[in-house]
């Protein structure tokens, strides 16, 4: 059984690397992720799980990492829009689609988008629909990351 | 963030639980059971709750079962709602998995979390109220296993301690024809003004309802009436309508009458649906 | 000229965004920052009778607990009437109460909820019309004598007005007397939030010789150093001001709210570097909101469908305190016909407290509140002349040789095209005016809305510009812009590489702004930036072009007017085959024979805002703006006409906007536009319970449309060219909101056959309207 309590140093997986960090037991995974690491691609948004602006990929799935506790993440991976890389197909996808403004919520929807192409690619329209439904953006009407999404899944399948 | 500071626990198997959760109530820690995180999270954020203690079932392996073994589904506590659904082995619990919160949430949500938590609506209780599944109570004493209409009355009835191990649902109801329909103010991702759940067994319509009143409810009296074939469907609907347990819920969401009234279409549009079904 | 101008080019900080490397003010590194929480006020009007610290110093950590008692100053854009913290009374629930300053964010939060403060609850009042009855609780005792920043602000005693301002011409009676047919519909609109998805953020510090450090998501970084500067006596030249990246703004980051605290919590700890940090539910309580608005509106027509007459009357709902309320009543009524000829216009235009969360600049600058309500009575009076809705707007649209409300004449430069704009609508929209059956409960049926805007700046508004090259020969390009999702320094861009024809890659833009570096831009508000910002950096271009010329005629020895800057070189139009480089002359040209030639080319530009004026007080004559933007609106949406719910098919807009500069980036912006429309008419609104504490304070409850529910978005332009400006372009950041909300409305009164003149346009608000409810 694991039992942390007070200030404890834990080992986290994150965009293929392992960071030590100090953390309480509760503290969110986005907090530490931000505050420690300064992987800020991560954003708090509502820190209530309602704008989705936090998101990250965790063990392949987009969970809020504001409703993540940091030592819930011991033993397994994070991935931040950090460790995409410049390189994930949705990234160049967001740029020439123009599937952002302010930018803010782009990480969010970059991490459900490349949760979705590596779990789904074949992916139906209801499906996306569904997975970008946990995201909320402010600026863009929303065709434009659809229109983002069409082309990467176009040259999934 | 999170101002308050608790213990964080994994237990690795039931009794772990059990036992840590007995130690920590000891000592005044006012432990929880920790699923999925989002409610406990998010009030201990706001400040409403502050534990000194979580208990995660997520290591626990009973807790993570899904699988179907011979006359039973079984579905752990701890399984998330993004797996039930994925799994496709009970759809109507799918169905009602899908449009609780949204997908991301619902890749962390549990099932145990969702029918134990202090957010009203538990619709994950519906589908096991309509198919009376087993629920596998685990606490201090050991294991003890309950049917789920009687000790799910407005909210999930555990003895201090006690958390769901999981669920067992009669293999012969997993594939009956249903619906599930969430209604919302107007946008999509929102709490429900009315949720409805039906399932046909044995030709009888059965219904549940969650975001109507302050609690979800099966009602046998409501069942009673929309299996009146003798009465007209407009009929049965306002007599159901008129047998609630408790008043319609007024609130953000909308008003206690519009409740009713998008309650009596949503039930219409259940009936119309399963027609074909419900002889 | 060059081939920048007039092509879709992506945005400039394009990767920086896809990738999670560009810096928000709160991703800054924060090492070393104490963190300051805020406590904020449980009730919308209550006595504060005292307030207790003592536990909240018990949190280890605890720096600082400040509350109104602590600070003296009072702060306000245009009046000073809100403390920077409540002082002796609260008067909105979500008013800054008190700060706490401590080590780290667990401990401020603690030591936040540990203040106890003790409240006397007093009578609140939550409408304007309610505001404004004999006996309505007042709040603030004498409004007229608080400090006016401005001169056009006219609060009046023992009231709730804030401000108010009035429109006469021609007469409005002798006009309603020749009308054939007259209408009047009342309207209520409630607040509502921006939501910007970046939360507000900010921090300061002081250092030990007084200069004072700000970093802010702001629209307004030099609006902070002038009225931090007044708020607390630092000179203006010891604030320094830094913006990165901001997270959306919509106007609601143009106020000075959080910077101010911010100060107060270092200035308090000895000028140590605070970080502000406040949660979602308080950006929505205690940060500025949305105007609300209610309305009367009476049109009268002739019995051709011609306009003769209108009295229009304004109750714009700033909440608590004035913050640039009074600005947003005056534009309302600047511009409160909507784009229609009107003659004879009586418009009283009101600025009023109640006891909401106070209200500030908002996507559209209260054109989208006024539009709804002239919309919909256009509507209803076209519905009883059994006029075609649009050919009625045709019919009355507004064309140069008429005048605005304020008697601005009015000409093709600075009003654009609308009939144009309505004409292209038609087919765009699929126009067909009629509701079409779809099944036995289910009709498709369409609505229109026109809109018009100008921009409400100082007379002397400045921008300005500074061109730098690099070593390579690319240049650098240098404003006050915030870069906030507009896209609008992309624009520059495109401006600067066009006049320098030179490939838009070879422009670097500076994306964050530190006012010790960029020249000053007013704000970046009211779509002004491309005219503004774009002017000053056309002449920053001339200015380095003419520089150049000079070093280039030196240089090829001959006439600076033979000499030409064209694809990356510069040229005699006499010797076009003898290219020099922009690398090898930006700096200084060094001749084959090794003597220097020139100086450094280093280009800079600047703007002021000329020939505007304030109204007149007593008719409202004058003019706020250079110019207009026109557009049509048009939405289709699915009727269930048993559930009252409904699905939006479509929506269209055709906006002149002068000249097509980046066809895609306006587009995406114009339906962004109409996107936050959309989702703003169909389920958002700052609710209050009896109490007046909001129903829906968190994201959980107020709600944003998501992904899915969307319409078929279709955007087309009309070229209108706007003199003066730069390549004729016309303001149209904001614009894509403003008809959106009535064409809704129009579209589900023409669905529903019910006159729906209040939003959001929830099923249930139709429900109440087919009479669900007795209430």
């Amino acid at each position: 059984m694991i039992l942390n309590e007070g200030r404890v140093i834990v080992e986290l997986m994150v965009n293929h690397e392992s960071r030590t960090v100090t953390v309480r037991p509760s503290d969110v995974l986005l907090d530490v992720l931000r505050g420690q690491l300064g992987l800020t691609g991560a954003k708090p948004g509502c820190k209530n799980g309602d704008c989705g602006v936090c998101t990250v990929i965790f063990d392949g799935w987009p969970v809020k990492s504001c409703l993540v506790l940091a030592v819930e993440a011991v033993g397994h991976q994070i991935l931040t829009v950090e460790g995409l890389g410049g390189v994930a197909p949705v990234q160049k996808a967001f740029v020439d689609s123009g599937a952002f403004q302010c930018g803010y919520c782009t990480s969010g929807f970059l991490m459900v988008c490349h949760a979705l192409s590596l779990n789904k690619p074949r992916a139906e329209e209801y499906e996306i629909e569904e997975w970008l439904q946990s995201n909320l953006c402010r600026c863009t009407s929303y065709k434009e990351i659809r229109e983002a999404l069409k082309t990467v899944f176009q040259s999934l399948s | 963030m999170i101002a308050s500071d608790f213990i964080y626990c994994r237990p690795d198997t039931l009794k772990e639980a059990a036992t840590v959760y007995a130690k920590l109530a000891g000592e005044g820690k006012s432990p929880v059971y920790y699923g999925g995180g989002s409610e406990i999270i998010t009030m201990s954020r706001a400040g409403s709750i502050a534990p000194g203690a979580v208990i995660d079932l997520k290591s626990i392996p009973e807790c993570k079962v899904l699988e179907q073994n011979g006359a039973a589904l079984m579905i752990g506590g701890a399984v998330t709602l993004r797996s039930i659904r994925e799994s496709k082995l009970f759809p109507l619990l799918g169905a009602a998995a899908g449009r609780i919160a949204d997908h991301t949430n619902q890749c962390r949500i549990t099932l145990g979390g969702n029918l134990c938590g202090t957010i009203r609506y538990r619709e994950a209780s519906l589908p096991l109220m309509l198919t009376d599944a087993e629920v596998v109570l685990y606490g201090s004493g050991g294991e003890r296993k309950a049917s789920m209409l009687t000790i799910f009355r407005e909210r999930m009835r555990l003895l201090p301690g006690e958390f769901i191990c999981g669920v067992n649902i009669d293999a012969r109801y997993l594939y009956a024809p249903f619906m599930h329909i969430k209604k919302t103010a107007n946008e999509k991702i929102d709490y429900p003004l009315v949720n409805v759940s039906a399932i046909i067994i044995d030709g009888r319509i059965r219904a549940a309802f969650s975001g109507l009143c302050a609690f979800p409810f099966r009602s046998m009296e409501i069942e009673a009436v929309l299996n009146d074939k003798t009465a007209s469907i407009s009929s049965r609907i306002d007599k159901a309508a008129d047998l609630l347990p408790a008043p319609a819920l007024a609130d953000a969401e909308g008003l206690s009458q519009y409740r009713i009234f998008v309650l009596k279409n949503t039930l219409c549009n259940v009936l119309e649906r399963l027609r074909h079904d419900f002889k | 000229m060059g081939t920048a101008a007039g092509r879709s080019v992506k945005r400039k900080e394009a990767w920086d965004k896809a990738t999670g490397n560009a810096k928000y003010t709160d991703d800054l590194p924060s090492l070393g920052h104490l963190t300051a929480r805020l406590l904020t006020s449980p009730h919308a009007h209550a006595k504060i009778k005292n307030i207790n610290k003592v536990a909240a110093f018990g949190v280890k950590g605890v720096k600082a607990v400040i509350t109104g008692l602590d600070i003296t100053a009072l702060c306000g854009v245009l009046l000073q009437d809100r403390p920077h913290l409540a002082k002796d009374v609260v008067r909105y629930a979500g008013e800054p109460v008190a700060i706490v300053v401590a080590a780290d964010e667990p401990a401020a939060i603690s030591a936040a909820g540990l203040i106890e403060v003790e409240y006397e609850p007093l009578a609140h009042v939550l409408t304007p019309r309610a505001a404004l009855k004999p006996g309505a609780p007042l709040l603030h005792d004498n409004p007229e004598r608080y400090k006016r920043m401005v001169e056009d602000i006219y609060p009046q005693p023992k009231s709730n007005i804030a401000s108010q301002y009035r429109i006469r011409k021609g007469h409005a009676d002798t006009g309603f007397a020749l009308s054939h047919m007259i209408v009047e519909e009342n309207f209520y609109l409630p607040p509502s939030d921006h939501l910007a998805m970046e939360v507000r953020a900010a921090r300061a510090e002081i250092s030990a010789d007084g200069m004072v450090t700000i970093t802010t998501a702001s629209q307004s970084p030099y609006s902070v150093i002038k009225q931090l500067s007044q708020s607390f006596s630092v000179p203006e030249g010891n604030i320094r001001v830094k913006v990165p990246f901001v997270g959306g703004g919509f106007g609601g980051k143009a106020p000075v709210l959080l910077e101010h605290l911010a100060y107060i919590a270092s200035s308090k700890v000895g000028g140590r570097p605070v970080r502000l940090v406040i949660t979602r539910e308080q950006d929505m309580a205690a940060a500025p909101c949305r105007m609300g608005l209610e309305a009367s509106v009476k049109l009268g027509c002739d019995d051709t469908g011609r306009l003769k007459a209108a009295e229009l009357r304004f109750w714009l709902d700033c909440g608590a305190y004035a913050d640039i309320g009074p600005y947003m009543a005056k534009s309302l009524a600047s511009n409160c016909t909507g784009p229609y000829r009107v003659d004879n216009l009586y418009c009283d235009s009101l600025c009023v407290y109640t006891n909401h969360t106070y209200a500030t600049s908002y996507r559209g600058f209260s054109h989208a509140e006024f539009t709804f309500c002239i919309e919909r009575t256009m509507d209803e009076l076209a519905k009883r002349l059994n006029i075609d809705p649009l050919k009625f707007r045709l019919i009355n649209a507004v064309s140069p040789g008429d005048s605005s409300p304020t008697q601005v004449s009015l000409n093709p430069s600075n009003l654009g095209d609308l009939k144009a704009c309505l004409k292209k609508l038609k087919p765009l929209s699929g126009w067909n005016g009629a509701v079409v059956p779809v099944d036995e409960h289910t009709v498709r049926a369409k609505g229109v809305s026109c809109l018009w805007k100008s921009a409400d700046l100082p007379a002397n508004a400045i921008s300005g510009a500074m061109i730098t090259f690099n070593p390579d020969g690319s240049l650098n390009l240098n404003t006050g812009v915030v870069e906030m999702g507009s896209g609008s320094k992309t624009q520059l861009a495109q401006i600067l590489a066009d006049k320098l024809d030179v490939d838009i890659n070879q422009i670097h833009v500076k994306m964050s702004v530190d006012t010790r570096v960029n020249p000053e831009h007013h704000k970046t508000v009211a779509s002004m930036t491309g005219y503004m910002a774009g002017n000053a950096v056309l002449r920053a271009a001339e200015d380095i072009l003419a520089q150049l010329k000079t070093t280039g005629a030196e240089a090829l020895g001959c006439s600076s007017d033979d000499i030409i800057v064209k694809g990356g070189a510069v040229y005699s139009l006499r010797n076009p085959l003898n290219k020099i480089r922009l690398k090898d002359i930006a700096s200084g040209y060094k001749a084959p024979d090794g003597s220097s030639i020139g100086e450094p080319a280093l280009g800079r530009g600047g703007f002021m805002l000329k020939g505007l004026s304030t109204l007149d007080p007593k008719t409202g004559k004058g003019q706020t703006a250079p110019a207009w933007t026109v557009g049509a609106q048009a939405v289709e949406v699915e009727y269930d006409t048993i559930e009252h719910t409904y699905r939006i098919i479509s929506a269209s807009t055709v906006i002149d906007v002068g000249m097509v500069m980046n066809p895609e980036a306006m587009r995406q912006i114009i339906r962004g536009g109409m996107a936050m429309g959309i989702s703003m008419a169909s389920r958002e609104a700052y609710s209050y319970d009896q109490n007046g504490l909001l129903t829906t304070p968190t994201l959980r409850t107020y709600k944003l449309m998501h992904i899915g529910q969307e319409p078929d978005y279709r955007v087309e332009f009309v070229e209108t060219p706007q003199e003066g400006s730069p390549y004729g372009i016309r303001s149209m950041s904001e614009h894509g909101i403003i008809g959106i909300p009535a064409a809704l409305a129009n579209a589900l009164s023409n669905a529903s056959g019910f006159s729906l003149n209040t939003l959001p346009l929830t099923p249930e608000s139709l429900w109440k309207k087919s009479g669900g409810v007795s209430s």
